[in-house]
């Protein structure tokens, strides 16, 4: 299983990054290796669509569960397509988070936060 | 020959000089501000005919598709996505056709998405156009294209969208003459030098109308002298005026104000170099 962590940094000692879509890099934990992979996120300075290529690329990725902040509706969407699980992190390192959700302690999120997407405008 | 009439923000004066203008000399207008046309409103056209305007947008004939993701990865606007299909988010996608050109096994067939309407109709012999983009539409680009062709060399008196955006742009290419409203507040000012800056890296010569004048002297006028910027007409800060606008009638309709607009026309056309 994948675990993929919205991050400011590729450092696991580093913060995790609140927003999904505009987010510099992701951290993809594979729970059978133990280890950690970043991967950057090209579409953060996307004029449009941020959180649909941040979505593609987890996706890609072979991701079982997103670990962040918040949503568009958009990236929610293709999200729930994929099959994938969402949860909101807890206080803000990233290394902290798979801990968080092995204890269950993470809420999941189903409902769009503040969208900087394509969206009315 | 073609006027654009446009200004930093909403609310400036740009529809009131537009329409005024476009009657007085009974030229077409064309209401390009989309989001919010209201030309329509001080023009009053009869026999209005509308048109819908949709764009093409790509959907995916799943039994063909061999999830290659080149539709994807062509998308500049991040409109389409793949998980164990290709999801298409129709409102950020512009039917540029790129998807459908580049998928191997022509599994993309376009259809129509509607995405507003253009009216056109008759304000006694005059002319007028107006387009306008549907309530949570995100693209005006489409409509704005659309009634830009719609003019030919026809004198025509083009109401642009509030501020300096693609949606500006658009309407503003090959126009040969623009007119920047402003108001004569600090505020009024940051908008108009953007607008100035616009319209002279688009080589368009233009000039300035001062709307809600109260006091000859103020930043604005200043800031024109200073820049060798042509102030071709002021509109007073005054009550009567308020009141026509509110019940939705053209200024003209009043002699004094007829005048004013005779005397910016006639700037215009001494800025121009030819009567219209
Ligand atoms: S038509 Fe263009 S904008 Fe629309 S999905 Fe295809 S590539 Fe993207
Ligand atoms: S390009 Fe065509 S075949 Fe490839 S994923 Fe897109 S729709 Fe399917």
């Amino acid at each position: 299983m994948k675990i993929c962590i919205s991050s400011t940094v590729d450092s696991i000692n580093g913060l995790a990054d609140g927003r999904f879509g505009r987010c510099p890099f992701y951290a993809i934990y594979d729970d059978e290796t133990k280890e950690y992979e970043f991967v950057e996120n090209e579409g953060a300075k996307a004029a449009q669509g941020a959180g649909i290529k941040a979505a593609q690329i987890v996706v890609d990725n072979g991701v079982d569960v997103v670990i962040t902040g918040s949503l568009g509706p958009n990236a929610i969407r293709v999200l729930q397509a994929g099959n994938i699980k969402i949860y909101k992190m807890l206080g803000d390192k990233v290394k902290e988070q798979v801990g968080y959700y092995n204890e269950g302690k993470l809420i999941s999120i189903d409902k769009p936060g503040a969208s900087h997407m394509g969206i009315g405008k | 020959m073609q006027i654009a009439v446009l200004s930093g923000k909403g609310g400036t004066g740009k529809t009131t000089v537009s329409t005024n203008l476009a009657k007085l000399i009974n030229v077409r207008y064309i209401d390009c501000d989309v989001e919010e046309p209201n030309g329509f409103i001080f023009l009053k056209p009869q026999d209005i005919k509308s048109k819908e305007v949709s764009i093409p947008v790509p959907y995916v004939d799943e039994d063909k598709c061999i999830h290659c993701k080149k539709c994807v990865d062509i998308c500049q606007f991040n409109a389409l996505v793949h998980t164990d299909r290709v999801i298409l988010f129709e409102k950020l996608c512009h039917g540029c056709g790129a998807c459908r050109a580049v998928c191997p096994t022509m599994a993309i067939v376009e259809k129509d998405r509607p995405i507003g309407k253009i009216e056109t109709g008759y304000s006694d012999d005059m002319e007028c156009l107006s387009g306008t983009l549907n309530v949570t539409e995100p693209m005006a680009g489409p409509i704005i294209s659309k009634l830009k062709g719609m003019i030919d060399d026809k004198t025509t008196i083009i109401d642009c969208s509030p501020g300096s955006s693609c949606n500006v742009v658009k309407p503003l290419l090959g126009v040969d003459y623009a007119i920047l409203v402003t108001e004569p507040t600090e505020f009024g000012l940051h908008d108009l030098k953007i607008a100035v800056e616009l319209v002279r890296k688009m080589k368009i010569p233009f000039g300035v109308i001062i709307n809600r004048m109260s006091q000859e002297d103020n930043a604005t006028s200043k800031y024109c002298k200073d820049d060798n910027i042509n102030i071709i007409g002021t509109i007073p800060f005054d009550r009567d005026i308020a009141v026509m606008y509110s019940k939705g009638e053209l200024l003209i309709k009043d002699e004094k104000y007829k005048k004013m607009f005779t005397d910016i026309m006639s700037n215009i056309e001494e800025a121009i170099g030819c009567s219209l």
